[in-house]
């Protein structure tokens, strides 16, 4: 039988960040590098490599497999520390700073909190909490996993699932978003938002104008 | 947006290894160039050239085609890595193929962007006409491709859209022989397009251009993700890049401008061709270097796209517009518009 597709956690970041650039990640299966992508490579080269460690008592997971059955993730941990009583907390490491505009640290949050939900499937204990590590700052942030953010990552799941299914590529981001947005965005080149809907079908009933 | 390099290898008998994590070119066991993989995005071998296993895997790794084409540029084979990309969205053009409306709007665009194109290179010859007679004619001529490109949006068939490409063409070339300066004409005289083989000499330098605008052209729809056999304009053949040859019909006038270029100032000359026996031509294999490194040159220029309202590089142009005809098979309502410079 067809399993259901099992959506990677990082996905989950991709389409809070810009459902067109998730689309792209994980229906076109494309990934053009760009500095920020390079930088993050970077990043987790350092935390990638499998293995346990012990520091001040806690024991330290790197490269975990994670996964959630019932909302069908999967995805790594870059970091699960393992606390007093075997509860486990995730740490994600991030580039760039801990100060980050609210709306794309939100993103983050989204991950993080996915990845304790799959550690909470896994091992039966509760994890509320759990750090997003930012290599520029080299600060933690502690984010608690509300209920809130819980039932995002339910709905997040659900809408990319439902995207992987229509084989749909959402369109681009518009406005004030695709200003913020679209600059940071390694996928910029091949999406072209600059493109946009409304240009392509001025220019085209321009087309058969000799003189437009 | 980067335009890397592609690495042409026109000499016979040169053989291409890999050495740490550069491309060494040998010549009879003597290093000629080395060229750091970093920097290219395909190789592109015509003819005879020699080229190693080691090489050969870390191209495919490294996302870097390798294009082998025989030695007037047609098209041979391809390598690349495994199969990447989106096999949903070659399974939307499968499905735009099979629905005549769509097909027909595809091909509609595609003859419109060549027309359009043509059309503004006998405009500036008629600015730049040194005879008033000339300046008329070619005014003339670019009269009747506006009719045509006007009457592409009533066209209701194929066959009328094709009818109505294959006239602006004749015209087209009729006045792109009066863009051939007066003492080149007797050399450089065309009747027409001919090929298998080309019949003329500038016949024969616009088959081989036409070779490496199709070769990029084909690479930008496989880059994009895109069947570069399943076309619109052009009928499904075996063996035929039908997409390809559809993104390729509003470049042909970058091509001819090429050529006329490489005439007019004189870079290519009657011995530069070879006339053979039954009236086929060809051109001299250090002519054939001479047109790919202008080729390469005019890749470079950097030129503004409308849509993107940016400027790119021409040799990008391609990878552009084949990631626009990528949105115009998915989305519903985005159409696709061919690129017309300004
Ligand atoms: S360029 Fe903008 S619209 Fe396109 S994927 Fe990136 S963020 Fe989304």
């Amino acid at each position: 039988m067809d399993e259901p597709e099992k959506i990677p956690l990082s996905a989950l970041q991709h389409w809070r960040y810009c459902p067109r650039q998730c689309g792209l990640i994980h229906l076109e299966q494309v990934f053009d590098d760009n500095v920020h992508t390079l930088r993050g490579q970077a990043v987790h080269a350092k935390v990638d490599q499998p293995g346990v460690e012990t520091a001040k008592g806690v024991r330290v997971e790197r490269a975990l497999p994670l996964w959630h059955d019932e909302l069908g993730l999967v995805g790594k941990s870059d970091v699960v520390e393992f606390l007093a009583g075997g509860v486990p907390y995730p740490v994600e490491y991030k580039h760039g700073s801990r100060n980050k505009a609210a709306d794309i640290a939100a993103c983050d949050d989204l991950q993080l909190a996915a990845q304790g939900m799959c550690l909470q499937a896994m091992t039966g204990k509760t994890v509320n909490e759990g750090a997003l590590y930012y290599a520029t700052s080299k600060r933690r942030r502690v984010v608690a996993i509300t209920e809130q953010l819980r039932a995002d990552v339910a709905q997040t799941a659900d809408a990319i699932r439902q995207m992987l299914a229509s084989g749909e590529l959402p369109p681009p981001l518009v406005g004030e978003q695709a200003t913020k947005r679209c600059k940071a965005c390694s996928l910029l080149e091949r999406c072209q938002p600059q493109a946009t809907h409304a240009g392509l079908i001025a220019a085209r009933s321009a087309l058969f104008d000799p003189d437009a | 947006m980067q335009l890397l390099n592609t690495l042409y290898v026109t000499t016979a008998d040169t053989y291409l290894r890999l050495d740490n994590d550069t491309l060494r070119v040998e010549v009879e066991q003597e290093t000629r160039l080395r060229v750091p993989l970093h920097h290219l995005s395909a190789v592109v071998c015509f003819g005879h050239t020699g080229l190693s296993a080691p090489l050969m895997h870390r191209l495919a790794e490294g996302g870097i085609a390798l294009v082998l084409l025989d030695d007037n540029g047609r098209f041979k084979a391809r390598l690349e890595g495994a199969v990447t990309g989106n096999v949903l969205l070659r399974q939307a053009q499968f499905g735009r193929v099979a629905d005549p409306a769509f097909t027909l709007d595809m091909a509609r665009a595609c003859v419109a962007g060549k027309i359009k194109n043509t059309r503004q290179v006998l405009q500036r010859g008629a600015r730049e006409a040194k005879s008033e007679d000339e300046a008329q004619v070619l005014t003339r001529l670019a009269d009747d491709l506006a009719a045509s490109l006007r009457a592409l949006t009533e066209a209701t068939s194929l066959d009328v859209l094709r009818g109505i490409e294959g006239e602006a063409a004749r015209q087209y070339f009729i006045g792109l022989n009066l863009l051939v300066r007066p003492e080149s004409r007797a050399v450089f005289q065309m009747d027409g397009r001919t090929r298998r083989p080309p019949r003329d000499r500038f016949n024969a330098m616009l088959s081989f251009l036409y070779s490496m605008w199709m070769n990029d052209c084909r690479s930008a729809l496989e880059a994009a993700g895109l069947d570069p056999q399943v076309g619109f304009l052009h009928a499904l053949r075996p063996g035929r890049a039908a997409l390809a040859l559809d993104l390729m019909e509003e470049f042909r006038p970058w091509a001819d401008r090429l050529a006329l270029t490489l005439i007019n100032r004189g870079q290519l000359t009657a011995d530069d061709f070879v006339l053979r026996e039954g009236g086929g031509v060809l051109l001299e294999p250090d002519a054939r270097k001479a047109v790919v490194v202008a080729y390469q040159e005019r890749k470079r220029d950097e030129i503004n796209h409308p849509l993107l309202a940016q400027s790119v590089p021409l040799g990008l142009v391609p990878l552009v517009q084949a990631r626009l005809m990528a949105r115009a098979l998915r989305d519903d309502g985005a159409p696709y518009v061919p690129f017309v410079a300004k």
